[in-house]
């Protein structure tokens, strides 16, 4: 049939292999879930270009042929109207969008279904970056999940809605604040894949990309005992540091003494601020502690009241390392 | 057929003194205040082309900061405000009001045979919201300016520091512009038909116009009261999407696209009408399945009201209702379908002539094709999860609101300019922007459909190296299409000035505005007209002396003259 000829063209003109399994339309496969959508789409995309060729083709002949010229100044009789006609297309216009939605309601009840014995990992989007949580209470940056077998996250936002959007996988789901959403996956090759922002959240918006780390199997294991340990094998600056990384802190507080959507926290330690309010405090440990649990009571002057709070979400050991890693950037120790 | 001569001498349109309706009155305050339906269409030209500008110029910024990932030109903030002011200023002051406002109020009650609209003040007050609404919003861009995305979703916008009060003020009171159009519309449809022509003798564009009005009508109060709501929330504090107040802000979403997808169709539904008009006139034939078309325009109305919650298949909605919205989202594509196919057959053993406006109706047979086709990847369940918030969407709404739209209004703009103005324009500029603004559209938009289905999210400042070819294609495209508007200003600017004189008919239509002069008098017609078939395009004939075309029983539209039905 010259529809299943066209379509079968089509599919191999967009199935050309380059960079590790992305086409022209699509980026690598590398979830369970990914083959049905693209098969999806390879699917409608046949369909469209039969139909675009069709119209356009039909068009264009009839723009030569009845071209309005010497001879043929008006037109040809022939109907105005049939209701056979209509009715056929009509018809098939039907057929084919029943098709279509049949097929992406099928493959969306298994992307909206994750399966009962997923891995469960707690997701916080904040304006501009993520922070995931693993059963064990070790948050991290980055999503290091294991290779073939499905992992559930449970997502929340912070401040306004973030999207998590992850095209190798194809997935995503908004992130909402005040309430949990679910998103769902199986990664099928280890490798690193880029976790986009979907949902438009201000200044940082293109830059609140994360990357998800597939470990091979059994590597994920030792990974994360080793990852959920780093207080314990490194010296408190070191510790520190690692946490100013993957918390979230460097988004907003630079290390180089150039002022982000927060103060540096280069020479800081020690030195007299003005607040908001015009009273000057000195930043000691005192202070650094409460300006991660209660991060708006005292603001200094010139940045606005925008940090999110971690109180319950940093735990004591890691604000200990922090002010360790801030105490050490006083231009002097170290290479900083 | 451009090359008119002078002005036509028929039964109609002698006795005057030379006096058309732009000339009928002088100074500013005879346009501020007057009631003619044409002069208002006139000042929304003016006032939708200005737009358009505006929000081109944005979208120029816009392209040029994508050349490279990071910053080029400007700062994320400034990129921020640029892509929100572009979507705000095309939605809201050009692309809503742009069809029915501008080109409707002109043509409505002409192809009536009619004197004016029916109520002539409320069009008038209409007006005035618009400049007062464009007003607000000017004032808010000096101000601050907005960064929320034309959307405006909470709870980013309720905590933004921009003008977002000021804005969405300004979208309020544009919705009372477009609301008062759309009332109007329809008494005037209801009241005002001539004898003879009933519902099914109207020409398709008036069925296309009363469908968009009645959702005009419907739709835009829940705008009202959505921006109201969210007024509320960011000046006094009142929880009701920010749910650090208590609020949902998924809320907010279900109110916006209750109000926002119908409103894409108070966007392409008017285009359709002007496709089909054109499309008969300059195929020499009788519009195919009329009927059909005039059903179909009234299915994607009431299709209309019924797509909104397809645009929030990822906010955590459940997945049942997720599947309803994907079933009912296919409805639309029906009559839409139906459409294209009608337009297809018209052009069969037609006569087509290849004139400036009939060349718009084969860009938007082309573009709209493409348009309509990739919203099935994005009604489908599993593959709009991958593309939603992508460029592919962008792509996709683009080519339906420029590449159907604006291109519809641009045919329509050149179909019945001679009889606006009674100028004719340049046939040759008129080809070679056509032409420019064809490529370049592609250019722009179809690359962002590929880098859509990679990966790449809108409203991004920053971008992987990888898609650095395509958005720097995309940009050159824009800059194309540019030139084309450019050389577009140029030329109906020369014809302002010198162009030809319009013949009363110069393409060969039968509906009732190609019956008096161009342009036509203040009255707009010197007698009561007839509604007859106004597809009988056999009933006119090309004229030696006029270079335009004339009835071949003039009489027959006249009503208590001898000939008529």
């Amino acid at each position: 049939m010259i529809l299943t000829g066209l379509f079968d063209l089509t599919t191999r003109l967009v199935r050309m292999p380059e960079d590790g399994g992305a086409t022209v339309w699509m980026p690598p496969q590398s979830s369970t879930i990914a083959g049905e959508v693209d098969w999806l789409f390879n699917f409608i995309l046949g369909i469209s270009v039969v139909f675009f060729v069709l119209i356009v083709v039909v068009m264009m002949v009839f723009v030569v042929k009845y071209r309005r010229r010497e001879g043929r100044e008006t037109a040809s009789p022939s109907a105005s109207n049939s209701v056979f006609l209509e009715m056929a297309w009509m018809a098939i216009s039907i057929v084919v969008v029943v098709i279509i939605f049949f097929f992406g309601f099928k493959s969306y009840l298994n992307i909206s279904t994750p399966p009962a014995n997923a891995y469960e990992i707690q997701v916080a989007g904040q304006k501009w970056d993520w922070s995931f949580t693993y059963p064990n209470g070790y948050v991290d940056q980055d999503l290091h999940v294991p290779a073939d077998r499905p992992v559930e996250l449970v997502m929340t936002s912070v401040d306004v809605i973030h999207s998590f959007y992850v095209p190798a996988f194809r997935v995503k789901k908004d992130v909402v604040p005040g309430r949990y959403t679910n998103v769902w996956f199986e990664a099928t090759k280890p490798g690193e894949y880029n976790i986009f922002c979907a949902e438009y959240c201000g200044t940082g918006h293109s830059d609140s990309s994360a990357m998800v780390i597939v470990h091979p199997s059994g590597e994920f294991g030792p990974w994360l005992e080793k990852a959920s340990n780093f207080l314990l094998t490194m010296t408190p600056e070191e510790g520190g540091r690692k946490v100013y990384e993957i918390r979230g802190c460097q988004q907003c507080h630079s290390v180089d003494g150039s002022p982000r959507t927060g103060p540096t926290f280069f020479k800081v330690f020690g030195k007299e601020e003005t607040l908001a309010d015009g009273s000057i405090i000195t930043v000691d440990e005192d202070y650094i502690r409460e300006s991660v649990l209660e991060p708006n009571a005292k603001v200094v002057a010139g940045f606005e009241p925008v940090m999110p709070t971690y109180q319950g979400r940093m735990k004591d050991d890691q604000i200990e390392a922090l002010i360790a890693y801030i105490k050490s950037l006083d231009g002097k120790t170290g290479e900083e | 057929m451009a090359e008119g001569h002078s002005a036509v001498v028929t039964p109609m349109s002698e006795g005057a003194s030379g006096e058309n309706y732009l000339t009928t009155g002088k100074g500013p305050l005879s346009w501020l205040f007057t009631l003619d339906h044409k002069r208002i269409s006139v000042m929304y030209m003016v006032a939708i082309v200005s737009s358009f500008l505006f929000g081109g110029m944005f979208a120029l910024l816009v392209r040029t900061e994508m050349l490279t990932p990071g910053a080029t030109i400007m700062t994320a903030d400034t990129f921020n405000k640029m892509f929100t002011l572009h979507g705000v200023v095309m939605v809201f002051l050009f692309i809503i009001p742009g069809i029915p406002a501008a080109l409707g109020n002109f043509v409505l009650p002409l192809m009536l045979g009619a004197k004016d609209v029916a109520l002539p003040r409320l069009n008038l007050l209409g007006f005035w919201c618009w400049l007062t609404g464009a007003t607000v919003c000017m004032v808010s861009i000096v101000v601050g300016a907005v960064d929320t995305g034309w959307t405006f979703y909470t709870p980013y916008s309720t905590t933004t520091g921009t003008a977002v009060a000021g804005m969405t003020l300004g979208a309020l009171i544009l919705g009372f512009s477009s609301i008062l159009t759309g009332l109007n519309f329809i008494v005037t449809i209801h009241t005002m038909r001539p004898e003879g022509m009933s519902w099914f003798k109207m020409p398709i564009f008036l069925w296309s116009l009363y469908s968009t009005a009645i959702v005009q009508v419907l739709a835009t109060p829940i705008l009202g009261v959505t921006v109201l709501l969210l007024i509320a929330e960011r000046t006094l504090g009142v929880g009701i999407f920010d749910p650090a107040l208590g609020g949902d802000p998924v809320l907010y979403q279900h109110f916006f696209w209750f109000y926002a997808h119908p409103a894409v169709f108070i966007m392409i539904l008017p285009a359709m009408g002007i496709i089909s008009e054109l499309v008969s006139v300059f195929s020499g034939k009788h519009i195919f399945g009329y009927r059909f078309i005039a059903w179909s325009s009234v299915a994607v109305a009431v299709f209309s009201f019924l797509g909104w919650g397809h645009h929030m298949f990822t906010s955590g909605q459940s997945p049942l209702v997720n599947v309803i919205f994907s079933a009912l989202v296919f409805g639309v594509g029906i009559p839409s379908a139906l459409m294209v196919f009608n337009w297809l057959a018209t052009m069969y053993k037609g006569a087509i002539s290849l004139a400036a406006p009939m060349l718009y109706v084969l860009a938007f047979l082309f573009l709209f094709s493409i348009g309509g086709l990739s919203g099935l990847f994005l009604g489908a369940l599993s593959t709009n999860i991958h593309l939603h918030d992508t460029y592919f969407a962008v792509a996709h709404f683009h080519y339906l609101m420029f590449g159907g739209t604006v291109i519809a209004f641009l045919g329509g703009l050149h179909y019945w300019w001679p009889k606006m103005f009674g100028r004719m324009y340049s046939e040759f500029w008129a080809r070679i922007s056509a032409a420019l603004i064809f490529v370049g559209f592609n250019l722009t938009f179809f690359t962002l459909f590929v880098m859509g289905s990679h990966g790449m999210p809108r409203r991004y400042y920053n971008y992987l190296e990888v898609f650095k070819p395509y958005q720097q294609a995309s940009t050159v495209g824009s800059y194309l299409l540019g030139m084309g508007f450019m050389i577009m200003a140029y030329y109906l600017a020369q014809s302002l000035l010198k162009g030809e004189k319009a013949p009363e008919n110069p393409w060969g239509g039968a509906t009732l505005e190609w019956a008096t002069a161009s342009p036509p008098i203040s009255r707009n017609f010197e007698h009561e007209m007839v509604g007859l078939d106004p597809y009988d395009i056999n009933a006119l004939e090309l004229s030696s002396d006029s270079g335009g075309y004339v009835r071949k029983d003039p009489s027959s539209i006249l009503l208590n003259q001898a000939g008529g039905e």
